[in-house]
């Protein structure tokens, strides 16, 4: 069987950054498996611009903003192989791959990137009554069709789910040339950022309608009217708010799911809030050697912070196969807690000796705060609280957390993150 | 154009019969308003292979189901169809119906049913562990089984049109008349067929050409029944198909594993007059969770990957009508065939073909072909021949489908085969590509372009489901390709 | 005088900003947490912008499309008549990203520059 020392499933941004960190820290034995026919993943469809900011600190659209990694692996000679799937990881590191030249092979790697990114969540999952007509596509799908492969699904567009994706489409769709006639969304707030509501809907007159969502769906073989109605705040339609639109296209961006099989097959803890793996400060699961990065690990609002994490992944994943990574390890494992709004966190636990000075923990709230507080508590401490405007759940906050202030507090077991009024 | 026999339908019903003519010289053809095999009923269903106690004995319900259920072991080996014979439960969960289940032994008893048991709670609970706690007793059925419909009804259509059996789709029959000629004359879409023999095999439009043709009126109502069908990471959550106490609009709200791996919680029973209206609602999606959580516990709902319905074509009096019309010479009913006509589709096939054969004095064909190969799943493999597979064909090596691992190779076998996929639906069905969790949003695109390809057409014209299902509408830009 | 809100697009935070007017002036923007939002702010209430991005029909490509993008931002009020010229465009492969695909949009001045690598097929 052949053995490397690194192997990466994915080669979207996740999958990129890992590669290009890793072999930056010194390790040559490093082979990226990518399902599709090129590099980049899903940003090469994500032809608008806004990525960038913070890695290269200007706006670049999706494909240049993968040209830059893939530029970068290039350059650094970092093995991949394209239309390849990886059908099985086993506990052992040992990886079951396919493709057209090679067929079924195995490769014993040394450590393990998960970085397979997420997929989205399709119309049977949403439990949406109706009929099963063609014209109904998750927002993805869509956006591929209409970015990559140059076709329009319709003219008439209604979209349900204030997801990025779907704000980006229902501007997409538009300067294509369909008329967007609404975008329903089930919750009372967006699930997409601010700017992309103000870019992508108010610049072209297109409706967001909160607490709404579709209830019926008319056309036996295409799609030809929806029926929207407002809904309570358990969820349920109120019966005479009905309002029906006729259109040829339904898009779905109603959340995104990490693509996770595989890691379930390889024996990885999945936490059940952000379907991702339960991972450590290093990014490690709970079997040794496999890192996960990227919206495999939890949906990110940012491709910048997407690199930045892959990155830390590659560089750990490096310092396992070099029998690194335990050299400080302390032994002892700070649990983080997220309560009071906060939802979860990544990492879910912290080696004070494994970790680097500073580390960023990541999470999200599960509904809109308005001007309230950040509160990271070290055991009953409160040792961070930070004003904020406004907090949401499309978007990912964090909070650091230094080495220094975990040794000083050696009976420490939990840092708690908190969301509160004052 | 002039056949012997026309038979009306290319749902299991219909291509069930095909088969069995299909043995015979005699010139057959198929018509169906559809682009495919396995587009009504067919494809809409438990896809359960019931054990025969529940229908009344002597009906031919009775008698199809377990001559139905007792064919499908020989049916299934020869013609590659996933089928597994994983034992049925109905569940009495209130002390004071613990009699019907008695009275569905014995009913099973007198249908000829072999190998049931009734158990106690205590046994019921060993078999099956997530039964509602308030289970009392349960009536085992050995020989019930799961199949998978679509690959039923594809088989048996494909094994007769390699046997000469014609297959006109998108072809809507729209009059039938008794010609001067003494033959059928059947008004399409697509031209006049004439035939000396007509089975109508149309499943909820079954009573509009039987009542084309005859004085005796029938009525067939669309009795819809609405599905969830959850992930196969919970697809082990029962290993029996577990019913409820049968009540009078049917067999009420099961949850059963399908022979995928997947599990399947449905149907509602919810009369209709529309014979397309397979819509679900939200009133058929919540009767589902209240029902199903009657028998069994701890139901992973959350683990929905899709909902569906399908149309049983019930018949006012809930029996198969079989036969030839009285007032109507040559014009054979297969009407009524509802629940458990998917069971009983082999025994209907056969019992058709045998009165053909005695009426027309059919004589055997000496070439005939009793098997048929399904398109090639190279999951069931070792790496080793995987890999001499890819090598001769390297589109075995491409997967499409990433959730139920479906290969470029088994697609384009299952476009190239005897009356192969046209549709993404097509595909679907028989290759299972876009079945699964992520319900094609990954690979759609993907499989219409591999539509595309190798039938030779514009994207713009390939479609869900034939007719007007396309699935883009155009081009984007406005400059010439 | 006049008060308008706007949500900053300059970064994901979109930031809430208040822009204080009198008769087209701006007197001051005030809700942002950096400099760019006080650009964006001035710049939104007296000559609103927005950089375009789509695609464009290509010849002889390993794809049918190639994506793209305003090299600047142009007039909010000229992003139709840009589309118009880039729905018409037709590039041939092989194409480097930042390649110019239309010198001048729509007489904004402003180029349309392809985002992405296509090859050319034989």
């Amino acid at each position: 069987m052949n053995k490397v020392d690194i192997v990466i499933v994915g080669g979207g941004p996740a999958g990129l950054a890992a590669a290009v960190a890793a072999k930056k820290a010194g390790c040559d034995s490093i082979l990226i498996l990518e399902r599709d026919g090129e590099l980049g993943g899903i940003l090469n469809q994500c032809i608008h611009n806004g990525f960038g900011l913070h890695t290269f600190k200007e706006e670049l659209t999706g494909p240049e903003y993968a040209g830059r990694f893939i530029r970068q692996a290039l350059d650094l000679n970092i093995d991949y192989k394209l239309n390849t799937m990886v059908m099985d990881i086993s506990p052992e590191k040992v990886i079951t791959a396919m493709n057209r030249t090679d067929g079924m092979f195995q490769i014993q790697a040394g450590a393990v990137i998960l970085a397979m990114g997420c997929r989205e969540r399709p119309r049977g999952a949403l439990n949406i009554p109706g009929y099963r007509p063609a014209g109904i596509f998750s927002a993805g799908t869509a956006q591929r069709l209409v970015n990559i492969e140059g076709y329009m699904p319709g003219r008439e567009v209604v979209i349900l789910g204030s997801g990025d994706i779907g704000l980006i489409m229902a501007r997409r769709m538009t300067l294509e040339g369909a008329k967007v006639k609404v975008v329903a969304e089930l919750m009372p707030y967006s699930g997409g950022l601010k700017r992309n509501i103000v870019q992508c809907l108010d610049d072209y007159g297109i409706p967001l309608k909160l607490s709404h969502t579709v209830i019926d769906i008319e056309g036996k073989e295409h799609i030809s009217a929806v029926t929207i109605a407002e809904v309570g705040p358990d969820r349920r339609p109120i019966p005479g708010t009905e309002e029906r639109y006729t259109c040829d296209t339904l898009l779905l961006s109603c959340g995104l799911i990490p693509e996770n099989e595989l890691s379930q097959s390889a024996g990885i803890e999945m936490s059940r809030i952000t379907s991702g793996p339960v991972v450590n400060e290093s990014l490690e699961t709970n079997v040794t050697g496999i890192f996960a990065c990227g919206n495999v690990l939890h949906v990110h609002d940012l491709v910048d912070y997407v690199s930045e994490e892959a990155g830390r992944a590659g560089e750990n994943a490096v310092k396992y196969v070099k029998g690194q990574l335990d050299d400080n390890a302390s032994g002892k494992l700070i649990k983080l807690a997220a309560t009071d709004g906060a939802r979860y966190t990544v990492p879910s636990t912290i080696d004070p000796g494994r970790m680097d000075e500073n580390l960023t923990v990541r999470f999200r709230v599960g509904d809109v705060y308005k001007d309230s507080y950040v509160s990271v508590y070290y055991g009953d401490e409160r040792v961070q609280h930070r004003k904020r405007q406004i907090l949401a759940p499309g978007e990912m906050e964090q909070v650091i957390v230094k080495k220094e202030d975990l040794l000083k507090r050696p009976e420490m077991e939990t840092i708690t993150i908190k969301i509160e009024k004052e | 154009m002039t056949y012997d026999v026309i038979i009306i339908g290319a749902g299991v019903t219909g291509a069930a019969v095909a088969r069995e003519l299909s043995r015979y010289n005699v010139e057959v053809c198929v018509l169906d308003k559809e682009e495919d095999v396995c587009c009504g009923t067919s494809k809409a269903n438990s896809a359960i292979i019931h054990a025969g106690y529940d229908a009344e004995p002597g009906s031919n319900m009775a008698k199809m189901n377990v001559r139905g259920n007792y064919m499908m072991d020989q049916l299934c080996k020869d013609l590659d169809v996933p089928f597994k014979r994983n034992g049925s439960l109905v569940v009495c969960v209130h002390e004071e119906m613990l009699p019907g289940l008695k009275e569905l032994y014995d009913k099973g008893v007198k249908n000829g049913v072999p190998g049931m048991k009734l158990l106690s709670r205590e046994e019921a609970l060993a078999m099956e562990p997530n039964l509602s706690d308030n289970v009392q007793g349960a009536l085992y059925a050995e020989t019930a089984g799961i199949i998978c419909p679509f690959k039923l009804n594809i088989a048996m259509a494909e094994n007769a049109n390699v046997n000469g059996v014609d297959f006109r789709f998108n072809t809507r029959v729209e009059k039938i008349t008794k010609g001067e000629d003494g033959l059928w004359h059947l008004r399409t879409n697509n031209g006049e067929y004439k035939t000396r023999y007509v089975v109508n095999a149309a499943g909820v439009y079954a009573d509009v050409f039987h009542n084309m043709v005859s004085e005796e009126k029938i009525h067939i109502i669309e009795r819809r029944g609405e599905y969830y069908l959850l992930d196969r990471t919970v697809g082990d959550h029962v290993s029996h198909t577990i019913f409820p106490q049968p009540n009078k609009f049917g067999k009420g709200v099961l949850v059963a594993p399908t022979v995928h791996g997947n599990l399947l919680v449905g149907p509602t029973a919810i009369d209709q007059d529309d014979k397309d209206a397979t819509n679900t609602t939200q009133f058929g999606m919540d009767q589902i969770t209240a029902k199903a959580s009657e028998n069994v516990k701890n139901l992973p709902l959350r683990s929905v990957i899709t909902s569906f319905s399908g149309l049983r074509a019930h018949e006012d009096h809930q029996e198969f009508i079989l036969g030839e019309v009285k007032d109507a010479p040559g014009f054979i009913d297969c009407a009524g065939i509802e629940s458990p006509g998917l069971s009983s589709s082999p025994a209907i096939g056969e019992y058709i073909g045998n009165m053909l054969h005695d009426m027309m004095k059919l004589t055997a064909k000496e070439n005939w072909i009793a098997t048929r190969k399904d398109v090639l799943d190279p999951k069931k493999l070792s790496i080793e021949e995987r890999n001499d597979l890819i090598k001769k064909n390297p589109a075995y090596g491409q997967i499409i489908c990433r959730c139920e691992s479906v290969t470029e190779g088994e697609i384009l076998d299952a476009i190239h085969r005897p009356l192969g996929a046209r549709s993404l639906d097509g595909v679907k069905r028989r290759t299972r590509a876009g079945m699964g969790r992520c319900q094609a949003g990954f690979c759609s695109p993907r499989v219409m372009d591999i539509l595309a390809r190798e039938l030779g057409l514009p994207l713009t014209e390939i479609t869900k489901s034939g007719g007007k299902s396309n699935i883009v509408l155009e081009h984007s830009k406005e400059v010439a390709e | 005088m006049e008060q308008r809100h706007l949500t900053c697009i300059g970064c994901p935070m979109g930031c809430q900003l208040t822009v204080e007017m009198d008769k087209g002036e701006v007197l001051s923007v005030s809700g942002n947490t950096c400099k760019r939002g006080d650009i964006y702010a001035r710049k939104e209430v007296t000559n609103p912008t927005r950089i375009v991005t789509s695609t464009i029909a290509v010849k002889e490509g390993d794809k049918e499309r190639v994506s793209c993008k305003t090299a600047n931002d142009i007039p909010k009020d000229k992003i139709f008549a840009v589309m118009q010229d880039i729905n018409h465009a037709v590039c041939k492969a092989p194409v480097k990203i930042g390649d110019i695909l239309i010198e001048n949009a729509a007489g904004t001045g402003v180029a349309v520059i392809a985002t992405r690598d296509i090859r050319k097929i034989s």
